[in-house]
């Protein structure tokens, strides 16, 4: 377990430091001036050229690397270019908004999900396995982009059942629902699909599995059948999904945080983005992949936990 | 067999009829089938794979697949109807009425749960008893099947298991509601032979204890005729056969129990002297069992009669037999059987030329063959020296975990040793080419072995042509035809692919391809392992065939000691890596020997049904990781002399010509030892013993 946790870990450390990497290439490669696009089209060339300066965009690449990420460490993120604010405490309010949104949408949608698949499972190649499974097939092929502006246009502007720009909800439940119900539906939709699906398959061969017969054949009642031997078992590959998306989600907001005007960090990175925003940029980016590739490790974890062959391992 | 069904009977099946349906066709697989075991009665049920013994099984627990359909008939348990009971009933009778053991206890095991849990959950669910209580009967229970520490059993998981000690928790577990019915299907298949002789121990003490009744289901007849009082012998759906053990194995009355008992090398038999009768033809496909006896075209006595309607299983007379034949009354017929199969098969066994002291072809001097995974180095083979000469069958035996797979690898070039030298051919074999066509390998698994994708054509057509590059493209295609024909597959075999083939035909295949370069040695893995009986007879008759006609020298591998010595000329022991014994079969095969290869002799069931003592092995198989000081047997050796062998390695000693053993005890000393046991020191005589009781039909034909 130990040497497994630690191989886990140093390859998280590994992912980390060449995304650190990358974020700040890309970044950095982005077309256009930062000096010239902070002061503005009136400035002077040799204004330009001071900021740059001054900002210290005439080191070497990997100089500014080096110094980017021994301030990053320390908490010290820099200064918006555009909004002129601190970068840590900005990025930090979009994110939290975000983590509201993501587990809004995972609390709703996993055990939903779950709860098919299993079913589906159950009524392996009758009508209702077919009627999920085709559905969840159909989920996963409805990018964020196509459900978020349907729904947009159903709900928000056809029936005005939800506003069309989604704000961060008070602690009430109205508040909660009418604000992150409709941001969160693309999310959910695509969620549904991989989580049914890897739900419905891991079941289907779990009631399939030798043991699943010797549980039955001991004579046990159905729910100890299901719930000890066959959901025990067959639910272990479905939590690594289920923490992989939740990863995959925060950073795949970007798309439904801009239609609907949601302030979080998927509406920051794209505003950073259009506005040549460095610091802010590279560190939203960066958290996305740090969220990421903690969710990675949480499924690591997770499986490893559940699952003796590798907990007991020496 | 109304007359069969008696208030004492704990199973009654009786008229049983089951299908498969698949793509909307129903395809008979059990046909009025009806037996009855009695309380505390043994049953064997014997048959090759696709009989539908494991059908049978599972309809009796009511567990069968959802396209599995009963066309009629009814299975009775302890008087109760199980066909059509009501879910509730069945879960009741499950586990206290009947239980079951697996064949594969690696699955059957949840991996998830601890297996005292699993255990308990028996109790707990069919006593309503409180956990704690039912903790406490698991403990009790695995006591009973002999735990050598059943408390730290009951908190592993099962992969922290071996395989016997998970066949173990299985046993116990269908036990432990004290059914009164044990189904046993194939339980000790896919485990070492000592952990098979340990199983089948335990599970015949248990059966006497209890007085529960079992229905063991096996293709191996050695074992059901250990074990059961009565056995079934099941062809294509339908019982052919049945009667008291003894009798049936030793007069069987049915062609078919005559050509499955003479596809088995008996114990003692070697190839010089008596040629396997493998029967000929195939089974009838799954679905396609012809009207009448569904035996008939494999048949040599079969008559229009036969043709006509299934015989029905009737008493034979002077014996407690029933039989399926119409001829089961006509001695001189079911003789005929043996004698026409005979003449069916091939060439009569020739005497040995001499093939012990010719040159040597393989050569393996102090080989080193290491693995390392996860930070851990294993050894698995340690300083192994043997030659291979031309012309010689070399039988390589020893357990899972020995080296024995690994050692043929090493020498077929597929793993390079880490110390040491292999040599293959002579001065002129040098390059990779050269040296395959010098030898090759044959695989136990052609499923795997064979390109799915690759008719078979093309599959002996490539390796002609890689082997060969001189050919032409006329000369490589009557290679291939030449090639088909001495593994006996016909010209239309060579337009199927490999899925399409059964699995002996495969394996033809795969050693036919073996051949398409000429080689002078074949390394044979297990070749007919996976094989059914009357199969592998066909395969190993053709090995032998194939190894006379041309000269070649055989490494030959399998866990299987009557065919392993039925094959070899000479046989080498492997134990954790090591090379614990060589030298001419039969000088191995008798004392002084190994005290492994004393084990593992009297771990043979068929070495058993002769009347081998059972000695056992002690104590759990150590790791190659971290193998014993001094000989690496002295943890399990029944011989051990203590201090000395748990600390200085023993030396070779040297028993007989050419025969040598790894032990400090000295041959003269080791062979009163092992003969102090009276039936061991009977082995000498046994051969002869053997072959005049194994089977009556058998003495039939003599010795040629």
């Amino acid at each position: 377990m130990l040497t497994y946790l630690s191989k886990r870990l140093l390859l998280a450390l590994v992912t980390l430091v060449l995304v650190s990497f990358i974020v700040f290439l890309a970044s950095d490669v982005l077309p256009g001036d930062v000096g010239r696009t902070i002061l503005g089209n009136f400035a002077t060339q040799a204004q330009v050229h001071a900021l740059d300066v001054k900002l210290g965009l005439d080191h070497p690449l990997l100089d500014r690397y080096w110094i980017w990420v021994s301030h990053f460490v320390r908490g010290n993120w820099g200064t918006s270019y555009t909004l002129q604010v601190p970068v840590f405490g900005l990025v930090m309010r979009h994110f939290l908004n975000s983590l509201i949104l993501g587990a809004f949408a995972l609390v709703l949608i996993v055990p939903i999900s779950i709860t098919f698949g299993v079913l589906a499972a159950t009524h392996h190649d009758r009508p209702l396995d077919r009627v999920i499974s085709v559905t969840g097939m159909s989920m996963l092929a409805l990018p964020e982009f196509v459900t978020g502006i349907v729904v947009l246009v159903v709900f928000s502007i056809v029936v005005h059942w939800f506003p069309v720009s989604s704000s961060v909800p008070v602690f009430s439940l109205p508040s909660i629902v009418r604000n992150l119900f409709l941001p969160a539906l693309p999310e959910m939709v695509l969620i549904f699909g991989y989580v049914s699906r890897m739900a419905r398959a891991g079941t289907v061969e779990a009631l399939n599995a030798g043991y699943t017969r010797t549980a039955v054949l001991k004579g046990l009642p159905r729910h100890r059948v299901m719930m000890r031997h066959v959901l025990r078992n067959s639910l272990l590959p479905t939590i690594t999904v289920v923490a992989v998306q939740a990863g995959y989600l925060v950073g795949s907001l970007i798309v439904v945080e801009t239609i609907f005007n949601y302030p979080g960090i998927g509406n920051l990175i794209y505003t950073a983005a259009t506005n040549h925003d460095q610091p802010v940029l590279q560190a939203a980016v960066f958290l996305v992949a740090l969220v990421y590739t903690l969710s990675n490790l949480a499924a690591d974890l997770l499986y490893a936990v559940f699952n003796p062959r590798v907990r007991l391992a020496s | 067999m109304s007359e069969l069904r008696s208030a004492d009977d704990v199973l009654s099946v009786s008229n049983l009829s089951i299908s498969y349906r698949r793509r909307a066709r129903a395809m008979r697989v059990v046909s009025d089938v009806s037996f009855s075991i009695r309380r505390g009665e043994a049953y064997g049920l014997v048959g090759e794979s696709g009989c539908g013994k494991s059908t049978i099984a599972m309809a009796v627990m009511a567990y069968l697949a959802d396209n599995a359909l009963i066309d009629g008939g009814s299975i009775r348990l302890l008087g109760d109807e199980v066909i059509g009971a009501r879910a509730a009933d069945l879960r009741e009778w499950r586990a206290s009425r009947v239980a079951m053991v697996y064949q594969d206890p690696g699955s059957s095991l949840n991996p998830t749960m601890r297996v005292g849990r699993q255990l308990a959950e028996v109790y707990r669910y069919h006593d309503h008893v409180s956990w704690d209580a039912a903790n406490a009967s698991a403990l009790t229970m695995f006591e009973r099947v002999q735990f050598a520490d059943p408390r730290t059993i009951l908190e592993r998981y099962p992969h922290e298991l071996s395989g016997g000690q998970q066949q173990r928790v299985m046993i116990a577990m269908a036990l432990a509601a004290n059914p009164a019915l044990l189904i046993l299907d194939e339980p000790t298949t896919g485990l070492d032979a000592t952990v098979e002789a340990e199983i089948l121990d335990l599970v015949e003490e248990l059966l006497r204890d209890i007085g529960t009744a079992a229905l063991f289901i096996s293709h191996n007849l050695a074992i059901v005729s250990r074990l059961c009082d009565r056995v079934g012998v099941l062809y294509a759906g339908r019982l052919v056969e049945e009667g008291p053990a003894s009798e049936v194995l030793h007069t069987p009355h049915h062609p078919y129990s005559i050509g499955l008992l003479n596809s088995i090398p008996h114990w003692g038999a070697t190839k010089d002297h008596l040629r396997l009768l493998p029967i000929p033809g195939d089974p009838p496909a799954l679905g396609q069992i012809p009207s009448g006896c569904a035996f008939a075209s494999r048949c040599a006595i079969a008559e229009d009669a036969c043709l006509a309607a299934p015989p029905p299983l009737a008493p034979c007379s002077g014996v407690h037999s029933l039989s399926a034949c119409l001829r089961r009354d006509d001695a001189a017929d079911l003789a005929a059987v043996v004698a026409k199969n005979e003449a069916a098969d091939g060439p009569a066994p020739v005497a040995t030329p001499v093939r012990i002291g010719r040159e040597a072809v393989v050569e393996v001097t102090d080989v080193i063959k290491r693995f390392s995974a996860h930070g851990t180095t294993l050894t698995a083979v340690s300083d192994l020296s043997l030659t291979l000469h031309r012309g010689e069958i070399l039988g390589l035996v020893g357990e899972s975990g020995s080296g024995k797979t690994t050692l043929a690898r090493t020498i077929a070039g597929l793993y390079r040793a880490d110390g040491g030298v292999v040599r293959v051919g002579d001065a002129t074999t040098r390059s990779r080419r050269e040296r395959a066509s010098f030898l090759q390998m044959v695989f136990q698994n052609p499923d795997t072995a064979l390109n799915a994708k690759f008719r078979v054509a093309r599959l002996l057509g490539r390796s002609v042509k890689r082997l060969n590059p001189g050919l032409s493209a006329d000369e490589r295609q009557a290679k291939v035809l030449d090639v088909a024909r001495s593994v006996k597959l016909q010209e239309s075999h060579l337009d199927l692919l490999p899925g399409a083939l059964s699995g002996g035909l495969k394996q033809r295949v795969a050693i036919g391809r073996a051949f398409t370069g000429d080689p002078t040695v074949v390394v044979l893995d297990e070749p007919a392992s996976a094989l059914d009986v009357s199969v592998q007879a066909t395969i190993l008759n053709l090995l032998v065939d194939l190894q006379r006609e041309h000269d070649l020298a055989y490494l030959f591998i399998s866990h299987d000691l009557s065919v392993v010595r039925y094959l070899s000329d000479r046989i080498a022991v492997m134990y954790l890596g090591e090379l614990v014994e060589i030298g001419p079969a039969e000088s191995v095969m008798r004392p002084p020997h190994h005290p492994y290869t004393e084990v593992l002799l009297s771990a043979n069931a068929a070495a058993i049904a002769a009347g081998r003592a059972r000695i056992r092995l002690r104590g759990p198989s150590p790791s190659l990781a971290n193998p014993p000081s001094g000989c690496r047997f002295h943890t399990r050796c029944p011989r051990s002399l203590g201090e000395l062998c748990a600390t200085v390695a023993p030396p070779m000693q040297v028993a007989d010509a050419g025969h040598q053993y790894r032990c400090h005890i000295e041959p003269s000393a080791l062979a009163t030892l092992q003969s102090l046991r009276p039936d061991a020191a009977a082995a000498r005589d046994a051969e002869t013993t053997t072959d005049t009781d194994a089977t009556t039909t058998r003495s039939t034909r003599g010795h040629s």
